[in-house]
């Protein structure tokens, strides 16, 4: 495999760290406000993901620092071209941010309120803005010769994208209700099971919807990818999501986590697979692609890049599942808040 | 305005607002991990509850260097495209190994210390806070990494047009990082020195909490002495190595216009005209600046035109001479203040004098907060408009690197956007600062909680 090759699938498991990870967590912000009645079950809420938040964040940090080091060129052209969109995904993870942490510094009720708002935009932004770029990037921008977008914010916003954002918003709504139901305790739970339930069934149809409409727009389908079909393992992830409903029947907490989890790694890896070896795609002259070779930086810097990498990333595994272990327990509506 | 000077702006405004809360976490950090290793060591009920005040006013600051920090992230691409696409074999490299060693480490273990009193044996919770620190630390090293590249380019060569990496040590080698690098991590430490001073003279004023406040101050005119002391003679080492590594920036940041030969004359002060490059009047001590820069022949800005015009071709190469030279000036003279004033502290500690009586002292300290503020932005000011025209010294100039193919409609937007943000979350900041600060060693973590879960706490 080339460097060119395996720094896009480092960059694929770096936004499989992210959607796993963050994915929860907006889940859980955007369910804030409808799963906690009042002030100590919302906090009890933020509990539930108040030590992990701020390095699922670091994901999205480290993804983004890969792509401006392995391929500038992608970072560059993407980064300029949705500028509009990322400025708008900024805000809403400046809110977030600043939201958990202020928000219970004051007693205010409209304090409170407000913040506990913030939380819930901050995570639903994001979450919906994911699915359009990625939309976007699977069916191709306008890109011109230079490798400049030239396209515009509302080119972003076609039906297709848009439905794509929806499922992810859905979807990590789900992931994040499923991560409650095994995070807390009494009517908390109950609610988050409920919650559940009722999101899986729109998430699911929504999701299959996309892939359908990925054929037309897409050739997820129709050409196969390093000997694979993109839109099997698209299908794969939809299966995933129905397996999920059938868990909780079950009451196999653990194992509807687990499904919801593959269901988002399928995603991800459908996806990476549908763009190889491009990783922008010009839907003006196929010959303006961006590819893992035209916008990579040379061998000498991915080659420095990889042996960072490889010794740091099993350090930084192993504090994080270490983390995982320490607050493994749920959070209960009567135990100390930090937040 | 076009689209440049508004991307320009953007940056500035960004970039100064997050090294707003950038030393002050980087420094708490420290004084945090040591106030919890005496605590974990003497088990002296006292140092714990320094460790959870000076801690909580960590958090509130730390919440929002983290946020504008995710802009900083994002806007070389959005802003600076052209820019990342020249540089970014070299530059992306150190801010992806930022994220990696440094992002994951701090984001983690803050998380486990805050949540983790219950849940951690004293001494592996001190062990979190400390890996804290040095996760900032190890941030602040790579980003000024990447900021040193722009300033002295190392370990590259242009290959079809763009800038490639052909040695990762030079980068790490480059002298201007083990100028910067230090300078920064001293100014850090100097700014929560301050700020620790500062709140607990508010304190020794008011007779509160005298035993928590008198233990703060103590670490906190040690660690100012020796920072800021340190400080100053690094950055007289820097300004050696910029006479030769970026003559043109230190020949705006002393205003000389004509090269000197034999010692020259240092100008305290003067008046600068750009567009007559001449100063108005200056107010001058004799062979001084030859002291301080460590040479007996300054180039001066004309000269330095000359020689730049000659290797680059045709074009203005002196960045805005007023700017540089004044940054220089507030830098400097707060630096010498602020090592006033720790000093003092320091003697009242050596003859064993008591903080409490000595009112006037401590009626400045308050206000002395401000001064490493202050300090700081003009240290970026200079450094940064020092080197303009150029965004890469020698190799990219500022208009060459902005994205062109953003439109000025769309920088104005975020720039709005942006600096409406800030205040709002600058507001709210000051806000809690303040009120958690006053409310003093005794106040609720977090207010409102059910009574039996405090006594937890
Ligand atoms: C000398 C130090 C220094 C300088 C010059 C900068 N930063 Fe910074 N940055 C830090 C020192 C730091 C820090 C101390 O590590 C912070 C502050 C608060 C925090 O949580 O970490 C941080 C936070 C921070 C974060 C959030 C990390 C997280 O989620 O934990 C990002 C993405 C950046 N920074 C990126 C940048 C970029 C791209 C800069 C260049 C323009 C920059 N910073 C200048
Ligand atoms: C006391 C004498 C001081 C001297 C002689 C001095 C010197 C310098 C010089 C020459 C630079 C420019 C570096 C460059 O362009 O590469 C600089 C930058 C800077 N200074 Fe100072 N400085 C002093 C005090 C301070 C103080 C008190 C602070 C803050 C508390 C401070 C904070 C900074 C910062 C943040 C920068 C920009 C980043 C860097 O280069 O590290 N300096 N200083
Ligand atoms: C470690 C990273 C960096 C730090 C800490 C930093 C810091 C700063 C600061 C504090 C200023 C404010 C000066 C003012 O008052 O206008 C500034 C200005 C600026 N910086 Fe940097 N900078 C960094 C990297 C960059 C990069 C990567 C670029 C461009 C690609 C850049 C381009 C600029 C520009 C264009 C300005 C405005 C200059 C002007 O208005 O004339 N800087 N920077």
């Amino acid at each position: 495999m080339s460097l060119n090759t395996l720094w896009f699938l480092l960059i694929g498991v770096l936004f499989i760290g992210y959607f796993l990870l963050e994915g929860f967590d907006y889940g859980v912000g955007i369910l804030l406000p409808f799963i906690g009645k009042n002030d100590q079950e919302r906090r009890a809420v933020i509990q539930t993901i108040g030590p992990v938040w701020d390095a699922n964040e670091v994901w999205l940090l480290t993804a983004g620092g890969a792509i401006f080091a392995a391929f500038p060129q992608w970072y560059a052209t993407m980064f300029s071209g949705f500028y509009l969109a990322l400025f708008l995904m900024l805000v809403a993870l400046i809110a977030r941010g600043v939201a958990f942490e202020f928000r219970s510094k004051d007693k205010r009720p409209g304090w409170r309120n407000l913040f506990d708002w913030l939380i819930f935009f901050g995570s639903a932004v994001p979450a919906l803005l994911w699915g359009v770029a990625i939309a976007n990037l699977m069916e191709g921008v306008p890109i011109d010769a230079h490798m400049n977008y030239v396209g515009g914010f509302f080119n972003l916003l076609n039906p297709y994208a848009l439905l794509g954002g929806l499922v992810t918003l859905l979807v990590f709504t789900l992931h994040g209700a499923v991560y409650l139901t095994l995070k807390t305790e009494g009517e908390l739970n109950e609610r988050s099971r409920a919650a559940s339930y009722k999101v899986g069934w729109i998430a699911t149809g929504v999701a299959i919807l996309f892939v359908a409409y990925s054929i037309l727009r897409t050739d997820m389908f129709s050409s196969p990818h390093v000997g694979v079909l993109p839109g099997i393992v698209a299908v794969l992830a939809g299966l995933s999501l129905i397996a999920t409903r059938l868990l909780l029947d079950r009451r196999k907490e653990g194992w509807s986590f687990v499904s919801t989890s593959l269901a988002i790694v399928l995603v991800v890896a459908s996806v990476f697979l549908t763009l190889f070896p491009n990783v922008m795609v010009s839907s003006l002259n196929p010959n303006w692609n961006l590819t893992v070779y035209n916008a990579a930086s040379n061998t000498y810097s991915l080659h420095v890049m990889t042996i960072v990498a490889f010794s740091a990333l099993p350090i930084v595994l192993a504090y994080l599942i270490w983390t995982y272990w320490v607050f493994r327990k749920r959070v209960s509506v009567d135990q100390v808040m930090h937040y | 305005m076009d689209a440049l000077s508004l991307a320009r702006t953007q940056f500035a405004v960004t970039t100064i607002f997050h090294f707003l809360f950038v030393p002050l976490t980087i420094g708490l950090a420290l004084v945090v991990a040591i106030m919890e290793t005496v605590y974990v060591r003497t088990k002296n009920p006292q140092y714990k509850k320094m460790v959870q005040y000076w801690g909580r006013l960590f958090l509130i600051n730390f919440a929002v260097g983290v946020v504008t920090g995710i802009i900083q992230e994002f806007q070389f691409g959005m802003n600076w495209s052209n820019y990342s696409r020249f540089v970014g074999d070299v530059f992306g490299a150190p801010l992806a190994v930022e994220a990696l060693l440094a992002f994951f480490l701090e984001s983690t273990f803050i998380g486990i210390w805050i949540f983790g009193w219950d849940r951690l044996r004293p001494s592996v919770h001190a062990l979190a806070m400390w890996l804290v620190a040095i996760g900032t630390s190890i941030s602040a090293f790579w980003i000024l990494t990447a900021n040193s590249f722009m300033q002295e380019p190392t370990g590259y060569s242009i290959v079809h047009g763009r800038a490639e990496m052909t040695n990762f040590f030079a980068l790490l080698g480059n002298p201007q990082v083990w100028v910067e690098f230090p300078h920064a991590i001293y100014a850090s430490f100097t700014t929560a020195a301050f700020f620790v001073a500062g709140i607990s003279a508010y304190f020794l004023l008011r007779k509160k909490h005298i035993e928590i406040f008198r233990s703060s101050l103590k670490i906190a005119v040690v660690l100012g002495a020796v920072a800021s002391i340190l400080l100053a003679v690094n950055g007289d080492a820097q300004a050696k190595h910029l006479v030769v590594a970026q003559p043109m920036k230190m020949a705006a940041a002393e205003a000389v216009w004509h090269t000197t030969t034999g010692p020259a004359a240092w100008n305290i002060i003067a008046g600068i005209d750009q567009s007559g490059g001449r100063n108005t009047f200056a107010i001058q001590i004799p062979r001084v600046l030859s002291l301080l820069d460590g040479t007996n022949h300054f180039t001066g800005i004309d000269e330095l035109q000359a020689q730049e015009v000659q290797k680059y071709g045709p074009g203005n190469y002196i960045p805005p001479v007023a700017t540089t030279f004044w940054s220089f000036r507030v830098m400097v003279l707060t630096g010498g203040i602020l090592i006033l004033l720790a000093l003092y502290g320091v003697y009242l500690l050596a003859r064993r004098h008591a903080f409490e009586g000595r009112t006037r002292y401590l009626k400045l300290l308050p206000w002395a907060m401000a001064l490493p503020y202050i300090a700081n932005t003009s240290g970026w000011i200079m450094t940064e408009i020092g080197r303009q025209p150029w965004v890469v010294y020698g190799l990219q100039s500022t208009a060459q690197g902005v994205s062109n193919t953003v439109p000025a409609g769309d920088v104005a937007t975020t720039l709005i956007g942006f600096t409406l943000i800030f205040v709002i979350i600058a507001a709210a900041e000051v806000y809690l600062m303040v009120k958690y600060a006053k409310a003093g060693p005794d106040a609720e973590p977090t207010p409102e909680m059910p009574l039996k879960t405090l006594a937890a706490v």
